[in-house]
């Protein structure tokens, strides 16, 4: 039997799912004054229950009778049919009911399950719906509230009327066929046909590579064979292409790499680690899942950024949420498994105010996907019980098609368990959520190009998370790591078990017992337990004599944890079905045997044009309100407050400060471990629009903008991390790929310089979207290039830390740093539409100085508040200290240290000049900051006022150049994204 | 006496035991984490402990509503080893997630002939909500607030606005001095007040005894002075307020 039990508001207190959707609606322009009407539904599949026992799981369970009240019956009643309200005259609203389709992750009817059990009553299956009555609307509004407000195709259906079946899905059983593939007779056009169709996505010399190898042996492939090739080749597991061979040219000549990646970025890191000896404080780069860094005697810091782009584009809550999920399991799965202690989150849209005529087919609206998300980073990261501390979201139309989604994670890892090993003849455990067809092809899926088809191509790829699974799997991990009972480690990420047990078995071998998975449902095929990306799973390495104390300390937690095969050392990675052998490969194929991506790059310098200041009738106060008000400077408020930024108690910087907590922090900064009062920073920098002038400075400039943010509140500068993030569009083409190369040898310019290794990083290429124009043909949306660092500091003291607010009413204000007519890509240009300018440029070795400098500064005591110039300049800067302080401030632009005299004003309050800072410094303690300073362009600025006023002047005594209370000020910045 | 013992208590989603036990600590008291399953299994083992805490976090997802399931968990199967604890003179605590479980639970004595009076639904908001709010106290009822006038604290929650079936059993709870701690215009903090709507602004409300007490504020957040949102606006380099909460169930026992 299929009961439904329905939970809706009592009438006359609010229905705020049905007020959700009648504002989305008005907001959409589908209908200004839709009525609608919400309830939540479970569908209940039972032999035994009865009416009384459904009534009472109502009252008991689904329902809050203090506010709520329930309808339960069978399903096909017609009661079930009719609104909450009753029906009103006769007409009867049109009813929409949304379910997740059959395989998605359903974590509330998952847990709902247990729930009854626990009342001691017997339910075969528990499905959640959402159910809407909308009154007053015609069918083609019905159509697009469906479509655009009320289900995502990707995951879910929507069904108009009453539920037509009355019972649900299982799967059915699955009937073993031993499949093979017919490579041999297949010309170039056939291979290349299969890679495609096949969701393979490999490269002809690829296809070639596999169709020699079985040739050789005399055979066809298994699919799971072609398969697995495909996972571990794929752009996302193997980085093939940054790590291969490239002919790079630009306007200095030729250069050729055997792997660009560890020409550039790891060469940096190996150079200053060897020049710092024994001093080296780096334990683990570019190989683990994190990069791991001293932090202490007892523990390490790992650190992870990684990107969910595609997911997130098809449905924005699910690719999100299970972004942030896999970024965790990374550090969890890094060396013997770190704690994750934070969360940094870093999103890319399209202008949230895009109209919905200029939106391509296949293209979700800017707003749905911001909103979609923030709340899947929300959901998983608080169940998590791990504080979201930083971000930063970034605005552009070339991100419409394809929004970028980083999700970064920091763990603590004890020092002696930093490292892992499997050993021969260890059994393969999988640990956590079970397996079902939810995200196959997720990691060949991500090297392809976004078209408006992908949704019904790939929406298999797409997934929810289920975020307490993760964490009672994060919970008995911990335990068991302390107790030593597994030799390694790592997550199921994209490609699954193929790449989890391929990966940990490479230098051994691994024989896997597919049929011993556990499976969500029945009916799932080899290859599809082999290749599932379901969420929430871990692999390890646990030798035998440690089986049995493993198990029981998971069972009493309540997780699942199953032996699916060993590491046999045969140097084979073979798999099997029952007795079957559906699968045997050499690791050596897999791991060595990939031919290399050879690509060209080149990049040609932009011939740099000046920058038209428009003249006339020039309103700076104006323009500086309008920089506040851009979305990428605005407050970010609605979203850091949906997430907590304070569980696990170790929150000392949090994201928003100041006199009314509503500043914007440089960094945050967390303490990992209660009893110590050593703190983490996390910071980051991005600067996709300077990339349009040029990479090298783009990444040049997000560099030192990730550093100087952590210097900002007291990180050691002789103590960051950096990660990179690439995120570019397709690399087949010479010139994308050419301004990827050059960031990078900015990245191994500026680390070697500033001292700041990389300890990993990822990259995420062909973010591009495709669709069919209006006139018929194929268009197609690059995102900008976009370089995210992220960096990680340290501070022996966090009560030494510094905020940006200013503090006191009577102190001086000193710029640090050299001022410089460098407004291409600036804040200034993008509200006046201006092209062309100086990209802001970074002398390494003054910034150097410049940061150990101001660290010195503060870390003594002498600066009362500090705040990093970053996009607007030092016009923003300090209208940012000032209203977060809410204490005013009079700067005299004359007394700016430039380098260059007779800087227009516009340039002394608004270019984007890297390594500046202004600090709040109080009388008392101006002669010594000025000898920590000295040598270093800094001068005195200004001071901070009574009157909540900011005051720019050319001179001092001539009229302000800009003049503005602080409640306008903030005004202004906090108004665009208070949603 | 010496030092009470306090058992945290995990389940499933459960993510604030590890701060909530370095607040006992601090507090003199010897706290130790314990999940939910050993309990159930042994419910006897309360008896080895002073004070249980159910800390903050999202047990069980928080799914169909935030603690409903751990809730009904104490109803089915620990309903009479807790009322017991409590009759023993010994104290309960829930924090965030603990209250939303305790107040569902039956255990802060909002039951009556029709069921459950009190709940704690979703914020006005519709929103979670992290943000610091002030608080003052109302009467001498609740242990853990003894000699606690106003108090600034975090929260962080999405379901946590108070709410009586009527109000009439507002009234009773009132009366009863069980509505103890109230989201208040106190020294700092920030409009709007009230985050998330609830009635008579109840922040935390204990039961008929005072020695059983629900919040949805953190207190364990704010044990040192680095916490405080404004720390480096202040000269004040003592203990975090929160923490005399712990301190007054410890010296409960002494």
């Amino acid at each position: 039997m299929l009961w439904e039990i329905d939970v809706h508001p009592i009438v006359g207190l609010p229905d705020r799912e049905a007020e959700r959707v009648a504002v989305l609606a008005a907001e959409t322009g589908i209908g200004p004054r839709l009525s609608v009407q919400a309830a939540r539904g479970f569908l209940v599949e039972s032999d035994s229950l009865d009416a009384d026992e459904v009534n009472r799981l109502a009252q008991e369970l689904f329902a809050d009778n203090t506010v709520e009240s329930s309808v339960t019956a069978l399903v096909g009643d017609s009661r079930l049919a009719t609104p909450p309200t009753g029906q009103a005259h006769g007409e009867s609203p049109t009813l929409l009911q949304v379910l997740l389709k059959p395989g998605v992750m359903d974590p509330v009817a998952q847990s709902a399950e247990g729930a009854i059990r626990d009342f001691g009553y017997s339910v075969s299956a528990v499905r959640t719906l959402r159910k809407y009555w909308i009154d007053g609307a015609s069918q083609t509004q019905i159509t697009a509230i469906s479509e655009r407000i009320l289900a995502n195709d990707a995951i879910e259906q929507i069904v108009k009327g009453p539920l037509p079946f009355d019972r649900l899905q299982h799967g059915s059983d699955y009937q073993f066929q031993h499949r093979t593939v017919s490579l041999s007779e297949l010309d170039d056009t056939g291979l290349m046909r299969l890679s495609r169709e096949g969701q393979l996505y490999l490269q002809l010399a690829e296809m070639q590579t596999i169709q020699r190898h079985f040739a050789e042996l005399g055979r066809e492939p298994t699919d799971i064979e072609l398969e697995t090739l495909a996972q571990t080749w794929s752009e996302h597991c193997s980085h093939k292409t940054l790590a291969g061979r490239i002919a790079y040219r630009d306007e200095q000549g030729e250069r050729q790499f055997e792997n660009m990646l560890k020409e550039t970025i790891f060469a940096a890191t190996t150079e200053l680690r060897n020049h710092w000896g024994e001093d080296d404080w780096c334990v683990s780069v570019f190989r683990d899942n994190a990069g791991i860094v001293r932090f202490d005697d007892q523990f390490n810091v790992a650190f992870k950024v990684e990107t969910h782009n595609h997911p997130s584009a098809l449905e924005p809550y699910g690719g999100a949420n299970t972004g942030i999920g896999g970024v965790i399991r990374d550090t969890i799965g890094t060396g013997m498994g770190a704690k994750p202690v934070c969360n940094t989150d870093v999103f890319c849209f399209a202008p949230p105010d895009t109209p919905a005529e200029d939106l391509p087919s296949g293209v979700l609206n800017p707003k749905r996907v911001m909103r979609g998300v923030v709340s899947g980073v929300r959901d998983y990261g608080n169940r998590m019980g791990i504080p979201t501390v930083n971000g930063a979201v970034y605005f552009d139309s070339r991100y419409l098609g394809n929004p970028l989604v980083y999700c970064g994670n920091v763990g603590i890892i004890p020092v002696d368990k930093s490292f892992k090993e499997p050993q021969p003849d260890d059994l393969i455990v999988s640990v956590g959520g079970r397996t079902g067809r939810d995200g196959i092809h997720g990691a060949t899926f991500s090297s392809a190009e976004l078209t408006h088809e992908s949704e019904s191509l790939s929406g298999g790829a797409v997934q929810i998370g289920n975020a307490v699974e993760e964490k009672k799997v994060l919970d008995v991990l911990l335990a068991i790591r302390d107790r030593g009972l597994y030799t390694a480690i790592t997550d199921c990420g994209a490609g699954g078990f193929s790449s989890a047990v391929g990966e940990m078995g490479e230098g051994i071998g691994a024989e896997v017992w597919l049929e011993r998975a556990p499976v969500k449902y029945a009916g799932l095929t080899y290859t599809e337990i082999w290749i599932s990306e379901a969420q929430e799973r871990m692999v390890l390495s646990v030798p035998p004599a440690n089986w049995e104390a493993l198990h029981a300390f998971c069972a009493a937690e309540g997780v699942e944890a199953t032996v699916i095969g060993k590491f046999a050392p045969t140097g084979r990675l073979v798999l099997k079905y029952g007795d079957q052998v559906v699968g045997d490969l050499a690791m050596d194929l897999l791991h060595k045997g990939r031919p290399p991506v050879i690509r060209s790059a080149s990049f040609t310098p932009i011939k740099p044009l000046p920058l038209e200041i428009p003249l006339g009738a020039q309103d700076l106060t104006a323009d500086l309100c309008r920089i506040l008000g851009s979305y990428n400077v605005a407050s970010k408020e609605w979203i850091i407050r949906q997430y907590d930024h304070e569980v696990q108690g170790g929150s000392v910087i949090k994201p928003l400060v100041g006199l009314a907590n509503d500043g914007p922090s440089d960094a945050a900064m967390v303490r990992p471990v209660l009893t110590s009062r050593r703190g983490l920073v996390i910071s980051c920098g991005m600067n996709p629009r300077y990339g349009d002038l040029d990479p090298y400075h783009m990444a040049a400039s997000a560099i030192d903008e990730a550093i100087r943010n952590c210097v900002a509140v007291g990180a050691d500068p002789a103590r960051i991390a950096l990660l990179d993030n690439f995120c570019w569009g397709d690399c087949e083409k010479s010139e994308t790929l050419g301004s990827l190369v050059r960031a990078a040898l900015a990245c191994h310019d500026l680390s070697l310089a500033l001292e700041a290794p990389f300890i990993s990083g990822k990259d995420s290429l062909n973010n591009e979207f495709s669709f069919v124009g209006a006139d018929g043909e194929k268009q197609t949306i690059a995102i900008p290039a976009t370089l995210l660092i992220s960096a990680l500091g340290q501070i022996a003291d966090v009560a030494t830390a510094v905020t940006m607010d200013l503090k006191h009413s009577d102190s001086l204000l000193y710029l640090v740093g050299e001022t410089k007519e460098e407004l291409g890509g600036s804040h200034f240009a993008l509200i006046h539409e201006l092209t062309g300018g100086q990209v802001p440029t970074v002398n390494a070795a003054v910034a150097k100085r410049t940061f150990a400098a101001v660290h010195e500064a503060t870390s003594r005591g002498l600066v009362a508040s500090c705040h990093d110039l970053s996009e607007g300049g030092l016009a923003v800067a300090a209208a940012e200290m000032c209203f977060a302080g809410g204490i005013g401030a009079e700067l005299e632009l004359a007394k700016v240290p430039a380098g260059e005299t007779n800087l227009s004003a516009v340039a002394l309050l608004f270019s984007e000049s890297n390594t500046r800072f202004l600090c709040e410094v109080r009388k008392e303690n101006v002669t010594e900051f000025e000898s920590q300073l000295e040598g270093l362009p800094v001068a005195c600025v200004g001071r901070t006022t009574l009157e909540p006023e900011l005051r720019f002047l050319n001179e001092s005594g001539s009229a302000p150049v800009i003049a503005a209370s602080l409640k306008d000020l903030k005004t202004a910045w906090k108004k665009p994204l208070a949603w | 006496m010496p030092q009470p013992r306090i058992l945290i208590l995990r389940a499933p989603g459960t993510n604030c035991d590890a701060e909530t036990a370095h607040a006992f600590q601090l507090a003199g008291g010897i706290a130790e984490v314990q999940h939910l399953n050993r309990l159930l299994e042994t419910p006897q083992l309360a008896a080895e402990f002073q004070i249980l805490c159910i800390p903050g976090g999202f047990s069980y997802g928080d799914d169909i509503a935030a603690g409903r399931i751990f809730a009904n968990q104490i109803r089915h199967h620990l309903s009479e080893v807790l009322h017991e604890f409590r009759s023993a003179g010994k104290l309960l605590l829930g924090i965030c997630n603990g209250f939303q479980v305790l107040i569902k639970s039956g255990l802060l004595d909002t039951d009556d002939e029709s069921g459950p009076a009190a709940s704690l639904t979703w914020n006005d908001s519709g929103c979670f909500i992290d943000r610091w709010v002030g608080l003052e106290t109302v009467g001498k009822k609740c242990v853990f607030l003894a000699g606690i006038e106003e108090l600034y604290l975090p929260i962080a929650h999405a379901e946590g606005k108070f709410v009586t079936r009527d109000s009439a059993a507002l009234e009773r709870f009132d009366q009863a001095g069980q509505l103890v701690l109230r989201y208040a215009d106190v020294s700092g903090s920030i409009p709007p007040f009230n985050p998330n709507g609830s009635m008579h602004d109840v922040a935390g409300m204990c039961d008929a005894t005072g020695r059983v007490f629900g919040l949805m504020p953190h207190p364990e957040r704010f044990v040192d002075f680095t916490q405080h949102p404004n720390w480096t606006r202040r000269e004040d380099r003592s203990e975090g307020a929160g923490l005399g909460m712990f301190r007054n169930a410890v010296r409960y026992f002494s």
